[in-house]
């Protein structure tokens, strides 16, 4: 017979064992991409567009294609997801319309993006005559944020005591006021952490934006949210697969970019959360 | 006695309920009640846990229009005029109708934005304006002195007494006629519930007050009359003082005795 204690050794020394096999290809990882992008991460890499089929020269347009991606992503998710979630939490009684939202919601998380990329284009691309566009792009990453984002802000409304919004009403406010002055404010920091965590996912995507808005190579910045652009993930993609002769180097500089991007993003997450947690104890 | 003195029987009724009936989906929460409340005086609901007195504080300023599947039937009076007509907005209503709920709910904001919370919903953008509310409210919930100091420190940092009493002080500062409370002492000590109690008796002279309790020597204490329910039932009402030495009910008297509940 194993002692109480022996069994709680062995119990925590699996649990420590399991722990450091799931870190163990996340750190491995990061670590062979930094290995081996990291000598490509050149100033002129950062800052000059691609030249000579693109096996030289800079990543320049996809850092920003990505960014204007991203920046689309959010202003097309955002309000609709949260406007949603607000929707179903505080104003709807349970009903078939809300049903159906959901088991959309639930539906849509499961759809593979490819599919996302398909729906796009389209919609977005032909229907809607916006073309292969930054529009079009944002358009579709939006939509497949959106269930993310919704069910996140969904969650973080129904996490905020009902306390609160009794208090406002009994004090004469209306619902709107209720939401706008207490409920979002105290909700905000989850909804953000998971917007963005959403995003984050939606700005490593490829499929999505190959029929909707990325070219392999433009020299061009975009202007207007009807141009074409470069992108980060698409450019990997087109680079490891489509184009000869790129060294490997590169390809894992442009994926370290990415992963920073991405990274950054997360951190702007975690900071956001913190601060606004700190600021409602003081 | 109170009633001896005279004053609070002649006082007009500032609300009234009239044959009020209240159900959850197919629960009946209150049958038949009928109670006058008084202007500037206490009245103290008693009774056992589930026998409605929520329920029934709620139907007076319409906060059970916020629970899904209420329904109402008979009515509510303030100022001889029906709280559920069409035409009554349940914001405007709220406005004068005030609510402490049993655990101290502050938002998680300063002390001062948890006062001038009402105010600002209700327009008031000067700051001038909202210095004096906040500063009148918290002096009239006999707060100011132990705050004063950090009124832009949240309001999440006080004692549970504090927290009861700036909840009070909120409710002041939008200018209601009639203040409900809910078991507002439940959740404190005996300190700060002796202040609370003082704090109820200075504001009668300004404010029409119904709370909620499950003591009965704070209902004796602090009220001048006193509804006994039972089941959804309203069972007996009168001067407080009467209630409580004698009652003309047996329940009532089983209650008050502590035979059960
Ligand atoms: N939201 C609700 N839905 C259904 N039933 C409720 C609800 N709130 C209270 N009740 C029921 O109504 C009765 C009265 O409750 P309540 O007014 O809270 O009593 P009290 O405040 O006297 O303890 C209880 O039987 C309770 O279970
Ligand atoms: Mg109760």
């Amino acid at each position: 017979m194993m002692s109480k204690r022996l069994k709680e050794k062995a119990g925590f020394g699996a649990l420590a064992v399991l722990t450091f096999m799931a870190v163990v290809p996340v750190v491995s990882i990061i670590g062979y991409l930094i290995w081996i992008g990291w000598p490509a991460l050149t100033w002129e890499f950062l800052t000059q567009p691609p030249r000579k089929f693109l096996t030289e020269g800079g990543i320049f347009p996809a850092i920003i294609g990505t960014m204007a991606l991203t920046v689309g992503t959010i202003l097309v998710a955002l309000p609709l997801g949260i406007g949603t979630a607000i929707y179903l939490v505080e104003y709807s009684r349970e009903n078939f319309f809300t049903k159906l939202i959901r088991i959309a919601i639930i539906n849509l998380a499961g759809v593979p993006s490819v599919v996302y990329g398909l729906f796009g284009m389209g919609m977005f691309v032909l229907t809607l005559g916006l073309g292969r566009s930054l529009a079009a792009g944002a358009l579709t990453l939006g939509i497949l944020t959106l269930p993310i984002i919704i069910s996140t802000a969904e969650e973080a409304l129904l996490a905020v005591p009902d306390s609160y919004r009794y208090a406002s009403l009994a004090l004469g406010a209306t619902r709107w006021q209720t939401v706008r002055r207490v409920v979002l404010p105290v909700a905000l920091p989850s909804i953000l952490t998971g917007a963005i965590l959403g995003i984050g996912r939606a700005a490593g995507e490829t499929a999505p934006i190959m029929f909707t808005a990325a070219v392999v190579y433009t020299p061009r910045l975009p202007d207007s949210v009807y141009d074409q652009v470069m992108a980060l993930p698409y450019h990997l993609y087109a680079i490891s697969t489509e184009v000869p002769n790129v060294s490997q180097q590169m390809a894992f500089g442009a994926a370290l970019v990415l992963l920073a991007i991405v990274g950054a993003m997360n951190l702007v997450a975690v900071v956001i959360r913190t601060k606004m947690r700190l600021k409602r104890m003081r | 006695m109170k009633m001896l003195k005279g004053g609070y029987m002649g006082n007009k009724n500032k609300m009234e309920t009239r044959n009020l009936n209240l159900y959850y989906k197919g629960f009946q929460a209150l049958i038949n009640v009928s109670l006058p409340i008084k202007e500037n005086t206490v009245t103290a609901l008693i009774g056992p846990s589930g026998c409605g007195k929520s329920t029934f504080l709620r139907t007076l300023n319409r906060m059970n229009d916020v629970i899904d599947g209420t329904r109402i039937e008979g009515e509510v009076l303030l100022d001889n005029d029906s709280i559920y007509d069409v035409g009554v907005d349940p914001v405007v209503l709220r406005k004068k109708v005030g609510m402490v709920f049993q655990r101290p709910n502050p938002f998680p904001m300063s002390i001062y934005d948890n006062i001038a919370y009402g105010p600002r919903i209700h327009g008031h953008k000067k700051k001038d304006t909202l210095n004096e509310i906040v500063e009148n409210s918290l002096r009239a919930a006999a707060l100011w002195d132990e705050v004063k100091d950090r009124l832009h420190k949240s309001a999440l940092g006080l004692s549970g007494g504090q927290q009861q009493r700036l909840v009070i002080a909120r409710v002041l500062a939008v200018d209601p006629q009639v203040i409900l409370m809910d078991e507002p002492a439940s959740a404190l000590d005996p300190i700060s519930t002796a202040k609370l109690e003082d704090l109820i008796h200075q504001l009668k002279s300004n404010y029409t007050i119904v709370i909620v309790t499950h003591n009965m020597q704070q209902a004796a204490r602090v009220s001048d009359f006193t509804g006994f329910f039972l089941n959804g039932e309203m069972i007996e009402y009168d001067v407080t003082n009467t209630i409580f030495t004698a009652p003309r009910i047996k329940r009532t008297e089983d209650y008050i005795t502590g035979r059960f509940g």
